[in-house]
């Protein structure tokens, strides 16, 4: 049955219909109507889950980590700054193969201090372990935080996930979802197989000891080829999702007008829409412009991106926060994807929309139009900014 | 209560914490350990933040403990807890879990005094149902002792170094048991290594209570304290003797000094066996230094007598 909800309420929504063991979780703009939704449920007896509400991100992600390794299912969500002081504790949680998801409600980082929405702090969580999920909408953030739950917890990966909606543009937005049945997503999910659980107290385990230059290495090793199942993993549960759901997502990038398109924009979350937009209407002047949306972040899908990019002439990469001191993150990845084709367009780096700066569908027809003209030199260049 | 025999007996039954850990030679810390987890009669889940225990005992893929154990990361062992026994809760509560399991984290000063302080406070404040035994050696002895805020009072450190200028620690060590107090948890008492049978009597009665409970163990350090390595027993009861390290437990608010010592032990006697105090006895502002010292040993010891007094469990506030 199709219903307005915003953002967070689709996710929340998804984590009822998941009802995990545990979820701890601390207040931050523009994460905290997650939370603020999921202690109802918990409070009126909705669910069966423990709330823990921490008194730091830090600890939210710690007591995630204690309860996973107990055997228990567990989420929390945060954002921006909160996410900077959890990321500490996701490499743990990611070293210790423990399938943790986190919703991040995408903001941007101090200082300055600022509520609204970039992609610095996914930025910062990057070399984390964990898979990361970009969404274009409140029906993506609902899909993909039981999407990312299945894939988190399948036997080959167990790894945490986080599942990536823009603050306050997808947060706090109301847009039509069209939710699961309960039980059709609670059987989706299906039950949660702990590994080795500290409360099995019959068959004692040491969880996060420490090693040596004699084992470290291969055990991260190790962790990076759990890494590597995830790509046929997300396309299986994705195929499963497409049978549950009736909406098919098919791959780890959505490609709209690419095939036929001489200039194209590769970009991350809800600036999809934007960006669809503007193609749509270059499209209807009869120009040959497409974008790419990438989905799955990390693991970065190399290949994919290539695939639907080496046939385009002029490609612009937007990045909703800055590396400093290096192009951009999303830029270096589409770089990287395309250094090994024979033929490749031309690519140039945009930066966009930080704390929350709109973009309009207007300045993105503009670099469009735009892409044929520019150098392709190493600068970046900025949308929408005073200078 | 647990005696000697009991405990013994316990340990014939389940070794909970196994020999061939990596712990320096005269180190206090195993005692601790092995004489609180067999004073507790159920299983045991326990976690520790990183520190000496940490990385003596879980070296990869070898492990000292014989129960299920979790390390995370340094400043979140009463997070890591609070989410364990929250998994408890739940599954529970779905019938996964079925038999009554108990929680106890092992920390040193380091992780507890300090950048544990936060994490720890949250935990006793939601009221998880935990013991927490702060194995307390006064300094950050798995990097090479360096001063925490358990380190007492002109005690030279590798990061309050006797200098020309600043002798030692200039400043006093936070109280954190009347810290732990202030969160008004049922159960929290100050143990020493020295004392056993006291400390297993008071993990036996703390874990009768449900919620959080904290024990502030003084344990000794040869390596920091610059004693030799058979005398842990010694220099720990000496801190005991001299009201250094008061033995007492706060049991729902209620006040009680587990021991008097009977005679008056100056403080001396234990500062000057510790190598960390040597400077004390040779600088000539060292009888002040020293006088000082132990006029906050009294104060505190007498802060104590008060709080007994007032606080007692037998209807004495009334008065």
């Amino acid at each position: 049955m199709r219903k307005v909800m915003t953002g967070h309420k689709a996710v929340a929504e998804a984590m009822r219909q998941i009802e995990p063991d545990v979820v701890a979780v601390y207040p931050i703009t523009p994460q905290s109507e997650i939370a603020e939704y999921y202690a109802d449920y918990v409070h009126d007896g909705i669910v069966h889950t423990e709330l823990v509400p921490v008194e730091s991100e830090h600890s939210a992600m710690s007591a995630c980590v204690g309860a996973a390794a107990a055997g228990a299912r567990v989420m929390t969500a945060t954002s921006s700054q909160g996410l900077a002081l959890l990321v500490e504790v996701l490499y743990i949680a990611a070293g210790m193969r423990l399938p943790i998801v986190t919703a991040l409600a995408n903001r941007s980082l101090s200082a300055p201090i600022n509520i609204h929405c970039d992609h610095s702090d996914a930025y910062l969580a990057r070399d984390a372990g964990a898979f990361q999920v970009f969404c274009e909408s409140a029906q993506e953030a609902y899909d993909y935080t039981l999407i990312a739950q299945r894939i988190a917890e399948h036997a080959k990966v167990r790894l945490p996930g986080i599942v990536n909606l823009d603050g306050f543009a997808l947060t706090h937005t109301s847009q039509v979802v069209e939710p699961l049945e309960d039980a059709v997503a609670k059987k989706f999910v299906g039950a949660f197989q702990p590994v080795h659980p500290l409360l099995d107290t019959d068959r004692p385990v040491t969880w996060g000891p420490f090693a040596m230059p004699d084992y470290y290495f291969e055990l991260k090793r190790a962790q990076q080829a759990a890494m590597e199942e995830i790509p046929a993993v997300f396309l299986e549960v994705q195929r499963a999702y497409a049978k549950t759901s009736g909406r098919a997502y098919g791959g780890f990038v959505d490609k709209y007008h690419l095939d036929d398109a001489d200039r194209a924009l590769v970009v991350l979350g809800s600036t999809a829409g934007t960006a669809k937009v503007a193609v749509d209407a270059l499209r209807a002047k009869g120009e040959r412009v497409g974008l790419l949306k990438v989905w799955l972040y990390r693991p970065f899908p190399y290949h994919e991106v290539a695939a639907a990019l080496t046939h385009v002439k002029h490609v612009g990469v937007l990045d909703r926060a800055i590396s400093f001191g290096a192009m951009g993150a999303l830029y270096s990845d589409v770089a990287t994807s395309l250094l090994r084709s024979a033929t490749r367009p031309a690519l140039h780096n945009y930066i966009y929309g930080l704390g929350g700066r709109d973009i309009t569908a207007e300045q993105l027809e503009e670099v469009l139009t735009g892409l044929g003209k520019a150098r392709p030199d190493e600068v970046l260049r900025y949308i929408g900014l005073r200078e | 209560m647990p005696n000697i025999k009991t405990l013994a007996q316990r340990e014939e039954k389940e070794v909970r914490f196994t020999p061939g850990h990596t712990l320096c030679a005269g180190c206090a810390e195993p005692m601790v350990v092995r004489t609180v987890l067999n004073a507790i009669e159920e299983p045991v889940v326990a976690a520790s933040p990183t520190g000496c225990l940490e990385v003596a005992t879980s070296r990869f893929p070898g492990t000292a403990w014989n129960v299920p154990w979790i390390h995370v990361a340094f400043e979140n062992a009463g997070a890591v807890i609070s989410g364990v026994e929250a998994a408890y809760r739940a599954l529970t509560k779905t019938g996964v879990v079925k038999k009554r399991i108990r929680f106890v984290v092992f920390g040193g000063d380091g992780g507890t005094y300090d950048i544990g302080l936060q994490a720890l406070s949250g935990a006793l404040e939601r009221g998880h149902d935990f013991l927490y035994v702060c194995v307390n050696n006064e300094a950050y002895m798995n990097t090479g002792v360096q001063r925490s805020s358990a380190t007492p009072r002109c005690a030279s450190a590798t990061t309050s170094p006797v200098g020309d200028e600043i002798p030692g620690k200039p400043q006093d060590r936070k109280d954190l048991t009347e810290i732990v107090v202030g969160h008004h948890v049922p159960y929290v008492g100050q143990a020493a290594v020295s004392h056993l049978i006291d400390l297993a009597n008071k993990v036996e009665r703390a874990m009768k209570f449900d919620g959080p409970k904290f024990l502030n163990v003084l344990t000794t350090c040869p390596l920091g304290w610059r004693t030799p390595r058979d005398s842990a027993i010694v220099q720990s009861k000496l801190a005991v003797e001299t009201r250094y390290w008061p033995l007492y437990e706060v049991i729902e608010g209620k006040y009680k000094i587990n021991y008097k010592p009977k005679q008056h032990v100056p403080v001396e006697e234990w500062l000057k066996t510790q190598g960390r105090f040597r400077h004390l006895f040779r600088d000539p502002k060292g009888k002040e230094r020293i006088a000082e010292f132990q006029a906050a040993v009294d104060r505190h010891w007498n802060d104590l007598l008060r709080k007994e007094q007032c606080l007692s469990g037998d209807g004495a506030e009334q008065g």
